[in-house]
């Protein structure tokens, strides 16, 4: 207990939905009423946990709800959960931006957050004014910067432009600077919220290198959210994964973003069986399309560069002799350009299938690498009774699956590589 | 969790009513300082008069308050520089009204920053308050560059030593204001409808101080409500101690009501500012 640099207990937050204006005056001298006799908040008890697809049932919600957790010194703990699991809310409340509803939260040593880089700079004053001011907002004091200005000058590679008002940097400029005085903040525990989504790749490279040198060598502690599960398993040792405001899964860093991907696996399967938006199925139906990842896991989520099996189940409504079935899978970027075809025929495959009429089968695709860079992709899946002709289409479905990629790092390189709807092939350079 | 002394830094739901970490503050002594900097430098940058500006603003109000006022309504009194004695009024005023419009509205407007990191948030009203005074120093010595213009040509005008509780006549200024801010601050954060009557509210308030005339001209059922605005004695006293008997009266109760009802309103000021500071961010 006694090493722990932070612990947290019983951690919560509610929140109030809508707008805060016509009524609230009587809420809260209603609230005041209540706590002043020393009573219960009367509002507090009609929360319902934070799940943004349902329609509210009560004007507020638990951002957070009963959060227990420790971390030891130099320990990168990853936090993961979708949009609104309560991630920022939770780095809120720990770098005291907003009070906790109830529980505690302990801490040794400094705390800095990069909730978002360059936080208080002045467009009009020079980077040099910049770095001292946006260095004391983060607590350090004037001799600490002035003992570290040269290097966060380095670090953010803006040596000539030291006294150029950061107005005229570009925007880039401006967050590797930000980002630069709180990297050399040296806090016992720093926050790290998605800022790996700026700068260029050079930029992205460093600053993950700096996460890693913070945590590794300098025995620092770090908790760093991300959506980029490859980040997430790259930097952090532990992971811990939250769902609309609960604390639902703690392990490794792996075994975190594993159980995340499965969590959502009901996003894994496309039911296809009664779909109306197809041409034929009348006589052959795709009925289910889910996507398993290289652990055997559903999900809808696939790493860029890991493998990726799609199975597809279909069902026989009318009876069909099919000796030699014809599939394409299809996948689409978003702007429904056609990135790859897999053509059974090519590959040397025809479904057999001479079961009788309400039958079933299944069979599967399985790429060995995904050479496709973070974007959103669509899946099309196309059955013919043999060679395809016009005329012979059994069932053909368009967007049949939403495939969601995630960043790789591909190069192994340590950072994410770039999002984007081209393809990522394995290469390298070098000189001759 | 038996050892609870050793943890720097403890986070729970409720504060108590005052809470001013002074250790705290003095470790951000230079984020002070800093923004005292900023506030100052940015306000003349990319101008060409620069630092000038500082002065040109209470120059312009002192020479349209003595045409409308001192010739045309003659509210000033008699037989005394009208320079002076509007000069001294705006620059009196100016400490208060600053130290109370510009943090009348600390949590709406540094919003971005409060949202994003954490300092002690009393950092920011103070910081204003401290760039209020370097203003009102310079200010107060373009009023002594008048002054003594006036002692060389040989105006009447009396100067005696009751000068020296200028300190004393700043602190009430700047407090009443930054007690009144604060209040308004933490009102503002919740309840916009504070916001449109700040402006509007400062410069009636000013109708109701002895700013364009000297209290003596007041009409007697209207002398209570000037007197139950602590900025009155000050100005009085100010004017009193620097230009002399004709333009204010100097009064220690009205100087100790002054300074009471500023430390009133301080305290009232902090604690609200303190329990709003904690949850702001979910409402603004």
């Amino acid at each position: 207990m006694g090493q722990n640099i932070l612990e947290i207990e019983n951690l919560s937050k509610l929140y109030r939905l809508g707008e805060v204006g016509t009524g609230t005056l009587s809420q809260d001298l209603n609230r005041w009423w209540a706590k002043s006799r020393g009573k219960e908040d009367p509002y507090s008890k009609v929360g319902q946990l934070n799940d943004r697809s349902g329609n509210a049932k009560s004007d507020f919600v638990w951002a957070l709800k009963d959060i227990n957790l420790s971390m030891k010194p130099g320990e990168v703990l990853g936090i993961i959960g979708k949009n609104g699991a309560g991630k920022s809310t939770l780095l809120k409340l720990i770098s005291r931006i907003t009070a906790p509803t109830t529980g505690e939260i302990r801490a040794k040593g400094r705390i800095a957050s990069l909730l978002e880089v360059g936080t208080g700079m002045n467009q009009e004053m020079t980077a040099r004014e910049n770095i001292f001011l946006n260095g004391a907002i983060l607590g350090m004091s004037k001799i600490e910067i002035r003992k570290k200005f040269d290097d966060i000058i380095d670090f953010a590679g803006c040596a000539m432009y030291v006294d150029t008002p950061i107005k005229r940097f570009s925007s880039g400029m401006r967050v590797r600077l930000g980002f630069a005085v709180a990297a050399f903040l040296e806090p016992e525990i720093l926050i790290v919220d998605e800022v790996l989504a700026v700068g260029d790749a050079e930029f992205q490279k460093r600053a993950v290198g700096k996460i890693k040198d913070v945590s590794n060598s300098e025995g620092r502690t770090v908790m760093f959210v991300s959506h980029n599960m490859s980040s997430v398993k790259n930097i952090c040792d532990r992971g811990i994964v939250l769902k609309q405001g609960k604390h639902i899964y703690s392990g490794t860093a792996n075994e975190a973003v594993d159980f995340y991907m499965s969590e959502y696996s009901d996003l894994a399967t496309a039911d296809l069986a009664l779909r109306e938006d197809r041409k034929g199925g009348t006589h052959f139906r795709f009925s289910q399309l889910s996507i398993v990842d290289k652990n055997g896991t559903q999900t809808s989520e696939a790493i860029s560069g890991e493998s990726l099996t799609l199975k597809i189940d279909y069902k026989k409504l009318k009876s069909l002799r099919l000796d030699q079935g014809f599939i394409s899978t299809v996948i689409l970027d978003k702007y429904e350009n056609i990135v790859a075809v897999f053509r059974s025929d090519e590959m040397g495959f025809m479904l057999k299938d001479n079961s009788p009429a309400g039958s079933m089968g299944s069979f599967k695709l399985e790429i060995p690498g995904l050479y496709l860079r973070a974007e959103e992709y669509y899946i099309r899946l196309i059955a013919h009774e043999s060679r395809p002709r016009p005329d012979n289409i059994l069932d053909y479905i368009d967007n049949a699956f939403q495939l969601n990629i995630t960043a790789g790092d591909l190069w192994e390189i340590g950072s994410p590589n770039k999002p984007g709807n081209s393809s990522i092939f394995p290469a390298n350079y070098s000189t001759v | 969790m038996s050892q609870n002394n050793e943890w720097d830094l403890l986070i729970k739901p409720r504060r108590k009513w005052l809470d001013l970490n002074i250790k705290e503050l003095i470790k951000y002594k230079d984020l002070l300082l800093l923004f005292v900097r900023k506030d100052i430098v940015t306000i003349y940058k990319q101008t060409i008069l620069g630092p000038i500006w500082f002065i040109v603003q209470p120059l312009l109000s002192t020479l349209v308050f003595m045409f409308v006022f001192g010739n045309v309504a003659k509210l000033s009194p008699a037989g005394l520089p009208q320079d002076l004695f509007y000069l001294s009024g705006v620059v009196c005023w100016g400490l208060f009204s600053t130290s109370f419009t510009q943090n009348a509205t600390t949590f709406i407007t540094n919003m971005s920053i409060f949202g994003k990191v954490y300092f002690p948030r009393i950092i920011i009203p103070l910081s204003k308050v401290t760039a209020s005074f370097v203003n009102f120093g310079i200010q107060f010595l373009l009023f002594l560059l008048f002054l003594s213009y006036h002692l060389l040509t040989g105006t009447i005008v009396e100067v005696n030593q009751t000068g020296f509780l200028l300190p004393i006549y700043m602190l009430i200024l700047s407090g009443f204001g930054l007690g009144l801010g604060l209040i308004f601050s933490s009102l503002t954060t919740k309840y916009r409808d504070f916001k449109f009557t700040i402006e509007y509210g400062t410069q009636l308030l000013m109708y109701l101080t002895p700013v364009i005339l000297p209290l003596t001209k007041v009409p007697a059922k209207m002398q209570l409500i000037f007197k139950a605005n602590p900025v009155t004695h000050v100005i009085e006293a100010f004017r009193y101690s620097f230009i002399g008997e004709k333009a204010g009266g100097f009064s220690l109760y009205g100087l100790g009501y002054a300074a009471g009802m500023t430390i009133v309103i301080l305290f009232i000021g902090f604690i609200l500012f303190n329990k709003t500071e904690q949850n702001f961010i979910d409402t603004v």
